[in-house]
């Protein structure tokens, strides 16, 4: 009988494979799959879609989600998914990078097919950390954080400040659009899978580059519990990476 | 199945690119470097007219990326470059060995080490035939010796690509690049377009599994059995060896050379002849796999060698290799920055001919 009235609220997105996650508990990435997963779903895009998986703990994305994937070398997702873009250009493409990935070894790539406006996504999993690697500095580490090699705290003068890469997307010509949400909180999940959303669409409209930054806590290397992971985030990173959407084409008319 | 058309007169980077385009190229990547910049500048015209692709990359450590995205995605593509450049996709064909993605890469060398000059060398031959990057692997490498070679083996490399899943490296050098000389182009009429239908990540259609194109292997003994599949298509390979061997059969002393050294060593060769002396060249075409057995053939019925390389010796370690239980081989050095003469060669192997 009380089965017969239980009501599903929530289950595994179809585009999701059911296996046990190698995350750490309170893990961001996570959440950041099961966002790309349901629009999948949402979107009717599993079957159309070749993903580029980077370097560092996120590089396992291709075991989570049912989607054809190639594996690209530490900062090279861009370029590796400019050459499949040109090569199958009527399939959906993205990338899925974190920050020690986008922001340092892979500059150069983000920044020119960025600027290119290549028709494709970026997925940007900002944990201020080389997760993978166990917690060393990364170009978005904050001022005044310890990490394996700073362990006196991140300083400006010597290791530079954090750097702000949705800004410096959202500058470059090629961009279609760019946005920053955050993975700590449920309102703002909500908000980060709208975001993701419209860089799909803008992709499938063949308008130009998407690029969606994600705050995200990465509780080992942090040292702290899930609970005061998502805590650090509201406190010490969302003021200095402010949430919002810093570039939509379609609302400054277009550029391409 | 092949179809021809008429002469024509162009350098050896042009001959390479339009070699690619009949292979049905259909994805190009350059970065701008001297003496290759007439292939990328070919294509990016031409390979947009063909309905293809081209991207002036950010650098050659993208340009090579994006050719591991567009193998990966089961399309011909090729990418060029010379020496320092060539240095920087090391990374990406590594990957693309590992991850056994088919695509050709062009290396018109140049002098070094470092910024060296822009003259022709040889010096690449050890990043080129025993793996410029990291970790076990080879590739096949093609070193063609006239224009007329560079657009043939330019097709070639395509097929050999395609049918084992791998990088294939064309060998030339500024020389090649920058001669003018006719050729009698032709396409393949057989190109298979689709043939990355079996693995290639294409999307997943009518619900197929997915596709993975990796090389991380973590789980116990499988990068041990991912290295014994790569080592056994290596192999394989030994049955494709080429070389062109000139005036070999009864010859007392074989000059062996490759690339565009081959060439000009085929022309010392001739005037030996003419004067009587039993010279003969051996001009390896693949240098991975290289010639061995053919070599070693030679070796064996008493023939003396002599290396000759644009190099401070590197070809000359696989032409020991070949014939070390019956042989040796001399050694002559162009050194890179000079540019050699067929007069040039006579007096080393004068000197080799007379045992000094
Ligand atoms: C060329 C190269 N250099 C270094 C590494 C080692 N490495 C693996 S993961 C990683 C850091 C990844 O950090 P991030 O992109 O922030 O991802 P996270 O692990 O935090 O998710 C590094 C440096 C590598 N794999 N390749
Ligand atoms: S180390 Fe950090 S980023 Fe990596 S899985 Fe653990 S919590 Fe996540």
């Amino acid at each position: 009988m009380t089965e017969m009235n239980e009501k599903l609220v929530f289950e595994r997105p179809r585009s999701v494979i059911d296996r046990p996650t190698h995350y750490c508990p309170g893990c961001h990435h996570g959440i950041a799959h099961r966002l790309i997963g349901e629009l999948f779903d949402e979107m009717g895009l599993a079957e159309n879609t070749l993903m580029v998986t980077s370097i560092g703990c996120s590089v396992f994305l291709y075991n989570y989600l049912n989607a054809d994937a190639v594996e690209a070398p530490h900062g090279r997702a861009p370029a590796v998914a400019t050459g499949v873009k040109r090569a199958r250009p009527d399939k959906f493409v993205f990338t899925y990078q974190g920050d020690g990935d986008l922001a340092s070894i892979g500059m150069a790539e983000i920044m020119h097919a960025a600027n290119r406006g290549e028709k494709m996504c970026v997925v940007f999993v900002n944990n201020t950390v080389y997760g993978m690697t166990g917690g060393q500095m990364a170009p978005t580490t904050m001022i005044g954080q310890i990490t394996t090699t700073t362990p006196a705290g991140r300083c400006q003068t010597h290791e530079g400040a954090p750097i702000r890469m949705t800004e410096i997307i959202a500058s470059l010509g090629g961009t279609a659009f760019a946005a920053r949400g955050a993975l700590n909180t449920v309102a703002n999940i909500k908000k980060a899978k709208k975001y993701l959303k419209k860089a799909f669409e803008f992709q499938l409209n063949n308008t130009g580059f998407g690029f969606v930054e994600l705050l995200s806590g990465c509780p080992t290397n942090w040292k702290m519990t899930p609970l005061a992971a998502n805590e650090r985030i509201a406190n010490e990173m969302i003021p200095y990476f402010p949430l919002g959407i810093y570039k939509d084409v379609s609302e400054e008319g277009g550029v391409c | 199945m092949t179809k021809t058309s008429e002469r024509i007169f162009v350098k050896g980077n042009e001959a390479i690119a339009r070699g690619a385009l009949a292979a049905k190229c259909k994805c190009f990547f350059g970065y701008p470097i001297t003496p290759q910049n007439d292939i990328p500048e070919f294509m990016s015209s031409e390979i947009i007219k063909a309905g293809g692709d081209f991207v002036q990359a950010e650098s050659e450590v993208a340009a090579a990326n994006m050719l591991l995205g567009a193998g990966a995605s089961g399309v011909r593509a090729m990418t060029s470059s010379s020496s320092p450049g060539i240095a920087l996709k090391q990374e990406a064909i590594s990957y693309m060995a590992g991850s056994e993605v088919p695509a050709v890469i062009v290396n018109m060398t140049r002098g070094g080490p470092g910024l060296g000059d822009i003259g022709p060398a040889q010096g690449d031959y050890y990043q080129s035939t025993r793996g410029g990057g990291h970790g076990d692997y080879r590739h096949f490498t093609l070193g063609p010796g006239t224009v007329q070679e560079a657009y043939d083996l330019t097709i070639r490399a395509f097929d050999i690509a395609f049918k084992y899943r791998t990088p294939v490296l064309i060998l030339g050098d500024a020389i090649l690049g920058q001669m003018k000389e006719p050729i009698v182009p032709w396409e393949p009429t057989d190109v298979d377009e689709d043939a990355g239908r079996d693995w290639a990540i294409t999307g997943r259609t009518g619900g197929r599994e997915k596709r993975l194109i990796k090389s991380l292997f973590l789980d116990e003994g499988a990068l041990a059995e991912q290295n014994k599949h790569l080592q056994a298509k290596y192999d394989s390979w030994k049955d494709l060896t080429e070389a062109e061997q000139f005036e070999t059969e009864d010859a007392d002393l074989i000059v062996c050379a490759y690339g565009s050294i081959g060439r000009i060593a085929k022309s010392a060769v001739r005037k030996f002849r003419k004067d009587g002396h039993k010279v003969g060249l051996f001009r390896p075409i693949t240098l991975y796999p290289f010639p061995s057995d053919e070599l070693k053939a030679l070796a064996e019925q008493g023939k003396r060698f002599l290396t000759i390389e644009h190099n401070l010796g590197q070809m000359v370690d696989d032409v020991r290799l070949a014939i070390r239980t019956v042989a040796d081989s001399d050694f002559y050095p162009i050194y890179p920055g000079n540019l050699p003469t067929p007069d040039e060669l006579e007096e080393p192997i004068l000197k080799c001919l007379e045992g000094k």
